[in-house]
């Protein structure tokens, strides 16, 4: 036996040589495939900021749209969409991640259940457009909330709420068992075991939830162009905050409004080929908010995970 | 018949199981179950893996209500009050506050060592900082602890080593004044020096409470339990005086078991 060890051991590493050959060519293929999709992208995006250079001033933020495109900017763009997602964090969030606790930890599981949790994944799918419908004939014509801000902001609400529902629900999934069990057996009401366990060790997954799905909403178009936003806006909404009691001031949520897509859109159909620098500045803005938006994500999540560790 | 036998009953009784089936499903997992537990005594619950050991344990603290599906019949009559633990009508809630459990793997929450030990009182409504502390430190000193974290009670729990973790957990369990303290088989992670401290630490605890633990361990058993059931397929086959269920089992499977002849 110990004679024929050494052709053994050349067997077998001739073995491990010829696996080892088809793990580097599929090591190989990722990094080519991972490659291609990153440089399409960073192509892209240095085409645009290549385009826009010249018109990434500051003044292209505090400036209106104009019919020169030399003067052209997009203060209202950048402000509707603020407001907008303002109206669809402080509308999704709630609603999402209530809903996404409800259905992990208070309902009962049953088909019914089981229905739901199966068309709340089908609506993550749904096209944007079709919300947009939605909310024309819901929001717009049947409550009369009218071509605004809030209108707006429900519609991406509503496109973003499966989303928010989704991430809620993995992120309480991620939650050991013998958490929730050690805070009953110490006497906690299922609300005491929500409240000082589901929610804060969830927060991270539902933070980025909620980031990715915001990120989606800054750049949707469809649904905010179906619902009637406005391509040319010269004036702001009436401010949030004013001074002088109560402080605060609603009338903004029912004013006309644009968004950053809308603007790039417009512009991008003009035939001057300024109007065209403008579009590419104004998506190297928009490309950069929702990175920075992702990147945030990705930082709150590793910051709060930090102390999650089972 | 047997004189010690009649002892048992003469003891004073913290709380009793009659008749007490327990249903997975389908699956019937206990089969009335009749056993006593002592008055600050501690009871083991020995028998082969998948024998009911941990169904029968979580059953005092009605654990099993979290989970569709399980059905359970009969008693746990907790005295001196004689509520039955298992009547729908009485709280879950109610039962835990009076019934504290710890578990086969340490489970602190992701929170500091203080919060966890306090976790209980928090949940009860306490909230005056110097009840808190003082509670904390009670608790975390029966537990055998607080030397070793008094000075870092805020840092997180999940800093601590297992063995540090578990008698932390037993913390929690003990800041809450239980009359009975449940412990499924506490000791199974953990390297012999913890395992002997927190024998030590049951040794001291039945002073005040009433101690009902599941083992796998038989010299465990031995050592730190004044009563022994063992139970088998479900059944409860034996139960009387420690000494007794390991130096002459009046049933063939209980010693089949205790002298190892079983699987
Ligand atoms: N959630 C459950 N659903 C269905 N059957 C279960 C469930 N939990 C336990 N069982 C079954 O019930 C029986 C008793 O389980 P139990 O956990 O009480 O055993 P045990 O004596 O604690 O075992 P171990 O010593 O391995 O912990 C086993 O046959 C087990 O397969
Ligand atoms: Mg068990």
């Amino acid at each position: 036996m110990s004679s024929s060890a050494p052709s053994d051991v050349a067997l077998i590493r001739a073995e491990i040589r010829r696996r080892k050959r088809r793990d580097l060519w599929f090591g190989a293929l990722g990094v080519l495939a991972l490659a291609l999709a990153l440089l399409t992208v960073v192509t892209l995006f240095i085409n645009m900021l290549i385009d826009g250079w010249a018109r990434l001033t500051p003044e292209f933020f505090t400036s209106f749209p104009s019919r020169r495109a030399g003067q052209a900017g997009i203060l209202s763009a950048w402000v509707g969409s603020l407001l907008v997602m303002l109206v669809t964090a402080s509308v999704a969030v709630p609603l999402g991640v209530a809903a996404g606790i409800w259905l992990e930890e208070y309902a009962p599981k049953h088909w019914l259940t089981d229905i739901i949790e199966i068309n709340i994944n089908n609506l993550a799918g749904v096209p944007s457009i079709i919300y947009g419908l939605l909310a024309l004939g819901l929001f717009v014509y049947t409550f009369g909330l009218g071509q605004s801000i809030r209108t707006a902001g429900l519609t991406l609400a509503l496109l973003i709420l499966p989303m928010i529902i989704v991430a809620t629900r993995e992120a309480i999934r991620g939650i050991p068992q013998s958490i929730r069990e050690g805070a009953y057996a110490l006497g906690a009401t299922r609300w005491q075991m929500v409240r000082h366990h589901i929610l804060p060790y969830s927060m991270p997954g539902i933070f980025t939830g909620v980031i990715i799905g915001m990120a989606r909403a800054i750049g949707e178009t469809a649904p905010i162009i179906t619902i009637g936003a406005l391509t040319f806006i010269a004036f702001l909404p009436p401010a949030p905050l004013v001074g002088t009691p109560p402080f605060v001031n609603f009338e903004w949520l029912s004013a006309p409004f644009t968004v950053m897509p809308i603007q790039i859109f417009n512009w991008t159909s003009r035939p001057e080929a300024a109007f065209q620098q403008n579009a590419a500045a104004a998506s190297v803005i928009l490309v950069a908010m929702t990175l920075m938006m992702n990147g945030l994500a990705i930082w709150l999540r590793y910051r709060l995970r930090k102390n999650l560790k089972w | 018949m047997d004189p010690s036998r009649g002892a048992i009953s003469e003891l004073p009784i913290k709380a009793e199981v009659r008749n007490f089936n327990f249903h997975y499903g389908e699956f019937h997992a206990l089969k009335d179950v009749t056993m006593p537990l002592c008055e600050r005594k501690v009871t083991a619950l020995i028998g082969p893996s998948g024998c009911g050991k941990s169904t029968l344990l979580r059953s005092f603290n009605r654990m099993h209500d979290l989970y569709a599906g399980n059905r359970y019949g009969g008693e746990i009559i907790l005295h001196p009050d004689q509520t039955n633990l298992l009547d729908p009508r009485v709280d879950p809630i109610e039962v835990r506050m009076r019934l504290s459990m710890v578990f086969q793997k340490p489970n602190p929450f992701p929170k500091s060592i203080y919060e966890n030990v306090i976790y209980g009182q928090r949940v009860r409504g306490v909230t005056k900082r110097s009840v808190l502390d003082d509670k904390a430190e009670e608790a975390l000193r029966a537990a055998a602890l607080w030397g070793e974290v008094k000075h870092r009670l805020h840092d997180m729990a999940f800093a601590l080593s297992g063995g540090q973790q578990q008698r932390l957990c037993i913390a929690r369990a003990l800041a809450t004044d239980p009359e009975v303290l449940l412990f499924d088989e506490p000791t199974s992670a953990l390297d012999p020096i913890v395992t002997a401290s927190i024998e030590e630490l049951i040794h001291q605890l039945k002073e005040k409470v009433t101690i009902l633990i599941v083992t796998h361990n038989m010299q465990q058993a031995a050592r730190v339990s004044d009563f022994t059931a063992y139970m088998y397929l479900g059944e409860l086959i034996e139960f009387g005086y420690t000494e007794e269920i390991f130096i002459k089992p009046r049933d063939k499977r209980t010693e089949d078991y205790i002298t190892g002849r079983f699987g």
